[in-house]
């Protein structure tokens, strides 16, 4: 009989999920056992870096989204390396690839997303990548050792494909992306936002196909990439080709163990999937979103480290609610700083956009029904919390839209009951106060 | 912990708080410099939202579930568990902005040149917080966080 290892708490997946949860649970069972396993080798790392980690490689330590020592520090023990082969929800045991058992209390599932790789002829060339982790940045970086003149496809310009297209540039690479829709990050940015994005990757050099799709890679000697075949018949000559469609969560071993998915492994308020202490989070979870009102998957790394978190809180027997999260990105590619949440362009025509173009500076929000349902900043990202945080809320904006898309937009344009809540309590400023020991200068002030 | 509270009915958008945070946080010490020369170029780290007569003075109120420093992608926000103090670790900030998406304060900032997000740290090392101390109205208060609880449990 192999080995059986024993924990409290399981988590399978060491990225911003699973860490969101260790430290919940952490926080709340000071005794109980942590166990994290992943089949990557690596310390938890900052996923969004890998753009940086292809553009100028250095220590993976440089990427950590923790301190070398958390996982000592916070007695977590760790299987780095290790795959998850089987869930058995009835046991609460798993078995990992090496055959060894772990027994659990409970358990996460922080498995996250896998690259959507479309069946095309002569994706399984050499200098065929995907962009997803450490080390599909890594596979790159060899790749691109001691070349000169490379040329890349990227196909896909959404946020995984404009971010690997940054780093790429920055290697010296030339770049064309292949992008199906009519522009490029169209699912998160909208029109004025998104030619933005265009010029500054124009700028930089890069090549934009939109509309169309790659059809067919091309190989020339020894199974290397030689070129890609356009959905119209041009042929682009390049070394290397970057799968950027998408990422589709990892469901496998949910669905073998009988756990309930649809896009995502289904998991209720409180992060519970189907099966009784097993939870869900992260890009593997389709968790609600409070825009929409109803349950999806919005692959972003805040909304995967508080649901890890809830998780966490309810794994360590603290019940807890998720609040929900939405679509949201804060982008900085090509030196463009913009940032969206919810829906950037309006759903139907019950929803009222109201904008701001002033200067650079780009602000919109779209209305439905009284409450924000998307929001827009760009040229300036400044104050934008303040709007995202009235759309979190479900607050009725009705009696004050005009004023958030305003010139001088800020806390003093929203009524009064909500930037009372929001400051730390200004009548205990007063009460405070009382040792400066004067009255209320209410005539000076006033008028 | 301590924080800079707002009696708004006596803050009247002369913006010094700005002006003195902007100091502080200066290399030269100079408010002519400061502000007219010093390249990058010093942002303040307090912010005056004014409309009508109402005028608030913002700043970091280093919540306690800072929706920052979970939102954050590098790991780079953390909130000190003694202190209370929410700071950035510059090393890893990627200045991406999320965090200036997610505070309910908008006050996060980003610092365009450098690419860096700046934020209040309360003036660490200094006694009172120069918007506090430079505040000519007393408009601004630094306090204890839990010297106002036992008013407030009394009063109900």
């Amino acid at each position: 009989m192999t080995s059986l290892i024993k924990t409290d708490y399981l988590i399978i997946g060491n990225s911003v999920g699973g860490i969101g949860a260790a430290e919940a649970i952490r926080e709340n069972d000071g005794a109980g056992y942590i166990t994290i396993v992943s089949d990557e080798s690596y310390h938890a790392y900052s996923r969004p870096l890998i753009s940086d980690y292809l553009a100028h490689p250095g220590p993976v330590e440089k990427m950590l989204y923790r301190r070398p020592d958390f996982y000592e520090k916070n007695g977590i023990s760790t299987l780095l390396g290790e795959k998850v082969i089987k869930i058995n929800p009835e046991g609460h045991t798993v078995m990992l690839s090496g055959g060894q058992n772990i027994t659990w209390r409970r358990l996460l599932l922080a498995t996250g997303g896998t690259p959507i790789v479309p069946a095309t002829p002569g994706a399984d060339l050499k200098g065929v990548f995907t962009f997803n982790k450490l080390d599909d940045a890594r596979a790159i970086d060899e790749f691109l050792k001691g070349r000169l003149e490379t040329t890349a496809v990227v196909i896909g310009g959404g946020l995984i494909g404009v971010s690997v297209t940054e780093a790429l540039v920055k290697r010296g690479v030339r770049v064309t992306v292949v992008e199906l829709k009519d522009r490029v990050l169209n699912t998160i940015l909208d029109e004025e936002s998104s030619a933005r994005e265009t010029q500054a990757l124009t700028l930089s050099g890069v090549s934009l196909i939109t509309g169309h799709s790659v059809s067919r890679i091309s190989s020339g000697l020894r199974g290397q990439v030689s070129g890609v075949a356009i959905d119209d018949g041009r042929m682009l000559g390049c070394d290397l080709v970057v799968f950027a469609v998408g990422v589709r969560p990892r469901l496998e071993l949910a669905k073998d163990a009988g756990i309930k998915t649809n896009r995502g492994i289904t998991v209720d308020r409180f992060m519970m999937t189907s099966a009784p202490g097993i939870y869900a989070c992260g890009d593997a979870a389709e968790a609600y979103d409070f825009v929409l009102g109803e349950d999806r998957p919005t692959p972003v790394w805040p909304n995967a480290y508080e649901g890890g978190r809830v998780a966490g809180l309810n794994m360590a027997g603290v019940p807890t609610e998720y609040k929900g999260g939405t679509a949201l990105n804060a982008l900085k590619y090509f030196g463009v700083n913009i940032v969206s949440a919810g829906m950037v362009a309006s759903p139907d025509a019950s929803a009222e956009t109201l904008s701001f173009k002033r200067n650079g500076i780009y602000r919109k929000v779209v209305i439905k029904h009284g409450k924000l349902v998307g929001l827009i900043f760009a040229g300036d990202i400044a104050k934008s919390g303040i709007v995202y945080n009235l759309m979190k809320d479900r607050i009725d904006v009705t009696d004050f839209k005009e004023a958030l898309v305003a010139d001088n937009f800020g806390l003093a344009s929203l009524p009064e009951a909500i930037w009372q809540e929001r400051l730390p309590r200004s009548t205990a400023g007063s009460v405070i106060a009382s040792g400066a020991s004067e009255e209320p200068e209410e005539a000076l002030i006033g008028d | 912990m301590k924080q800079v509270y707002l009696k708004e009915s006596a803050c009247i958008a002369c913006r010094l708080c700005e002006v003195y945070c902007r100091l502080q946080s200066s290399s030269s010490g100079d408010l002519v410099k400061a502000f007219k020369k010093e390249s990058p170029r010093v942002l303040p780290k307090v912010r005056v939202d004014n409309h009508g007569a109402l005028s608030l003075s913002v700043r970091c109120r280093h919540c306690e579930d800072a929706s920052c420093v979970r939102a954050c992608l590098t790991g780079a926000l953390s909130r000190d568990p003694l202190t209370g103090l929410v700071t950035v670790d510059e090393e890893r900030c990627i200045g991406c902005g999320t965090c200036v998406l997610i505070c309910p304060l908008g006050v996060p900032q980003l610092d365009t040149a450098r690419k860096k997000m700046i934020k209040c740290d309360l003036c660490q090392g200094k006694e009172i917080p120069a918007c506090v101390a430079n505040c000519p109205n007393e408009a601004l208060v630094y306090a204890e966080t839990d010297s106002v609880q036992p008013e407030e449990a009394v009063i109900k």
